[in-house]
């Protein structure tokens, strides 16, 4: 139990680090669908770094580099030219997908550097590895899982008990009111929207570098999308986020484990669980009509000051 | 203060609306070449090349119409839905289970002659893709489920189970063990006309069948409204669920259908990979195409020459195909953005007006 929990916690990192990365964003009032594009743009830099540098400090500044140059494209078109969310998110998707399998050709089934992976090798954490149960499943991974859980606090702490943090939200629920109150609404929008495409980015290479240490094109695979989707399962809240990742990374592997345990179940049916479970979660968040459940009000609209 | 002052633009003359969209894409074919050389690439080989691959000659402009007939059909599904601003991104899922139920006729039916064979298979696609389509709407409809996300997970459930039919349920035992569904029967494949499958004179109907549908019919009339402001759609006192239910399920259809030409004319059997990406392709034509179904014809035309040429040019030039997409995403990112100055003019702000001031 301990060692499936704690492969859940591998899983679930990559979606964790999409999922806030995500949930920023749309706190200032953007829908990025570019999320699966972001995480291979982040993936095809983080890999190609980490193998010319050797260095895994620098892989990581390049993913989210990567990351956050893709949600640039997606901020100047839908904050400064105002176009289309929905269809500019869905070309940033296509347009990463496009741009993680050219640049990543030559790097096809090529292995990620050995100083950058034993980098990432699990790590006990001192006194806390020791704490039964708890420590084995979250104590016992490697630095980036580490990194995962600092970004999901750091994000809860600057949503909710910073100043920029409620400026952010204001942003989001009611983005002329923030104007009128003499926030940069732009400057805001923008630099959530890069944070986010960072984070993006971080989950993309932590597939690549971490989970499949081995370039392949594919490597995000939809998660992308998952991760939009646990953004309203978590009802915009980054503590529910790290559940849900991490139920979602279960079920991930769910079908690998029934299959050890002796279940005669097709892998390729089991693999729709995690597919059919965030339909289910999207079914029932529609439902949910809680005034804690909703998205920022002004999510997914342009905002034209001279339109007030 | 501000360095540029922006306000709407009430009048757009025809030309200038040309002129906006050809520099966009003037532009976008310029940033893509400088992706290009950034791999050391010569853009204009790679252009030169991609026009060689796509129309240089009779072989390959039949390649190039062949990728054009599924988008174009696709690419028509998806308009209808987007009219009514219902974010239909499940075109792969709809063109894999049109796929699959065409694919259930020709190898579980007994032997029939073609006119009855592929009338049928047809059928049975575009009733199987219409109700993967008729899933996410219904929830839509009644719940006002997110559908962005529903129609995208339904893809992945598509592909797992084409997957599961490919490597398991419908394995062709005679292919030596390899993950091979056995080819359809020739009572199930496609008759050619000049040389090409018929399924371009299907995807030919199918833009007039959608332009006078979109223009001249009171449903299509009413996917516009909807899709345009719900509340008047309300006040004139249609009925929402239905239209939304209608489109989608006319959507999932459409991409059912060439779903069905893929296995029946293309791939002459079922594999994961029949939907090919059209699903997701015509997303960026339906939108260049400002979801007018003729201009949907010529967009997608010139996105089968990327495509065909794209797979040209891996093989001639040794660059990976994805160049075709790393492309086509870079146009669609410059009209998007064109799109705001046709909208709106770009003035002198307030902080230039100070500047004049003190000047004099």
């Amino acid at each position: 139990m301990e060692s499936f929990l704690a492969t859940c916690i591998v899983a679930a990192t990559p979606l964790l680090f999409a999922t806030v990365g995500e949930l920023i964003t749309e706190k200032a009032g953007l829908l990025n669908l570019g999320v699966e594009g972001m995480m291979l743009i982040g993936a095809v830099m983080g890999f190609m770094a980490g193998l010319h540098s050797e260095s895994a400090v620098i892989a990581l500044l390049a993913a989210c580099g990567g990351g956050a140059g893709g949600a640039l494209i997606f901020a100047i078109l839908t904050v400064t030219l105002r176009a289309n969310q929905v269809v500019t998110g869905l070309t940033l998707t296509i347009f990463g997908t496009g741009f993680a399998s050219f640049v990543g050709q030559p790097m096809l089934g090529a292995m990620v550097a050995p100083k950058v992976g034993a980098f990432f090798a699990k790590k006990t954490l001192p006194l806390l590895g020791d704490i039964p149960f708890f420590g084995p499943v979250f104590f016992r991974q490697d630095v980036f899982v580490y990194l995962g859980y600092v970004v999901v606090v750091l994000a809860a702490v600057y949503l909710y008990k910073t100043k920029p943090g409620l400026n952010l939200r204001a942003v989001g629920e009611n983005t002329s009111s923030a104007d009128a109150s003499g926030i940069n609404v732009a400057f805001y929008k923008y630099a959530h929207i890069l944070m986010g495409g960072a984070l993006c980015g971080l989950g993309g290479a932590y597939l690549a570098l971490v989970r499949v240490p081995i370039w392949q094109s594919d490597v995000v695979n939809g998660r992308g999308w998952i991760a939009v989707a646990l953004v309203i399962f978590a009802s915009w809240n980054p503590l529910k986020a790290f559940l849900g990742a991490i139920l979602f990374g279960g079920l991930s592997i769910l079908g690998l484990r029934l299959q050890a345990m002796g279940f005669s179940i097709s892998q390729y049916l089991v693999d729709m669980i995690p597919y059919l479970a965030t339909i289910i979660i999207v079914i029932i968040s529609s439902h949910k009509k809680g005034k804690e459940n909703q998205p920022p009000m002004d999510l997914g609209n342009s905002y034209f000051r001279e339109e007030r | 203060m501000n360095l540029l002052r922006i306000a709407k633009r009430d009048d757009i003359s025809r030309k200038f609306e040309w002129v906006v969209r050809a520099a966009a894409i003037l532009l976008s074919l310029v940033f893509a070449g400088l992706i290009l050389m950034i791999f050391k690439l010569n853009p204009l080989e790679v252009f030169k090349t991609i026009l060689i691959g796509s129309l240089g000659s009779e072989m390959r402009i039949h390649q190039t119409i062949i990728k054009a007939v599924p988008l174009i059909i696709t690419s028509l599904g998806i308009l209808v839905a987007f009219k009514m601003k219902f974010w239909n991104i499940g075109g792969e899922g709809q063109i894999m289970m049109g796929a699959f139920a065409a694919s259930y006729v020709a190898l579980f039916f007994p032997e029939m002659p073609k006119v009855l064979a592929l009338p049928l298979m047809a059928l049975a696609a575009v009733l199987v893709g219409g109700f993967w389509a008729f899933i996410p709407a219904a929830f839509k409809a009644r719940m006002g489920t997110n559908e962005t996300i529903f129609t995208l997970m339904m893809n992945y459930v598509a592909i797992k189970f084409v997957t599961y039919l490919q490597y398991q349920a419908w394995m062709d035992p005679a292919a030596k063990g390899f993950p091979k569904i056995a080819p359809f029967p020739e009572w199930a494949l496609m008759p050619k006309l000049f040389g090409l499958h018929i399924g371009w004179i299907i995807a030919i109907l199918c833009v007039i069948g959608v332009y006078f549908f979109m223009k001249y019919t009171k449903k299509g009339y009413e996917i516009t409204v909807v899709g345009e402001s719900v509340e008047t759609a309300r006040y004139a006192g249609m009925n929402i669920n239905r239209v939304i239910v209608i489109a989608m399920v006319i959507s999932g259809g459409l991409c059912g259908l060439a779903g069905m030409i893929q296995v029946s004319a293309v791939e002459k059997t079922l594999s994961v990979g029949i939907s090919g990406g059209y699903g997701f392709t015509a997303i960026i034509t339906a939108w260049l195409a400002r979801l007018n179904a003729i201009s949907v014809f010529f967009v997608c035309i010139v996105f089968a020459m990327l495509l065909q040429g794209g797979a040209y040019i891996q093989v001639n030039l040794n660059v990976p195909s994805a160049v075709a997409n790393v492309v086509q995403g870079t146009i669609l990112f410059f009209v998007l953005g064109s799109e705001f100055f046709l909208q709106y003019r770009v003035l002198p702000g307030s902080w230039w007006k100070k500047m004049k001031g003190e000047v004099a």
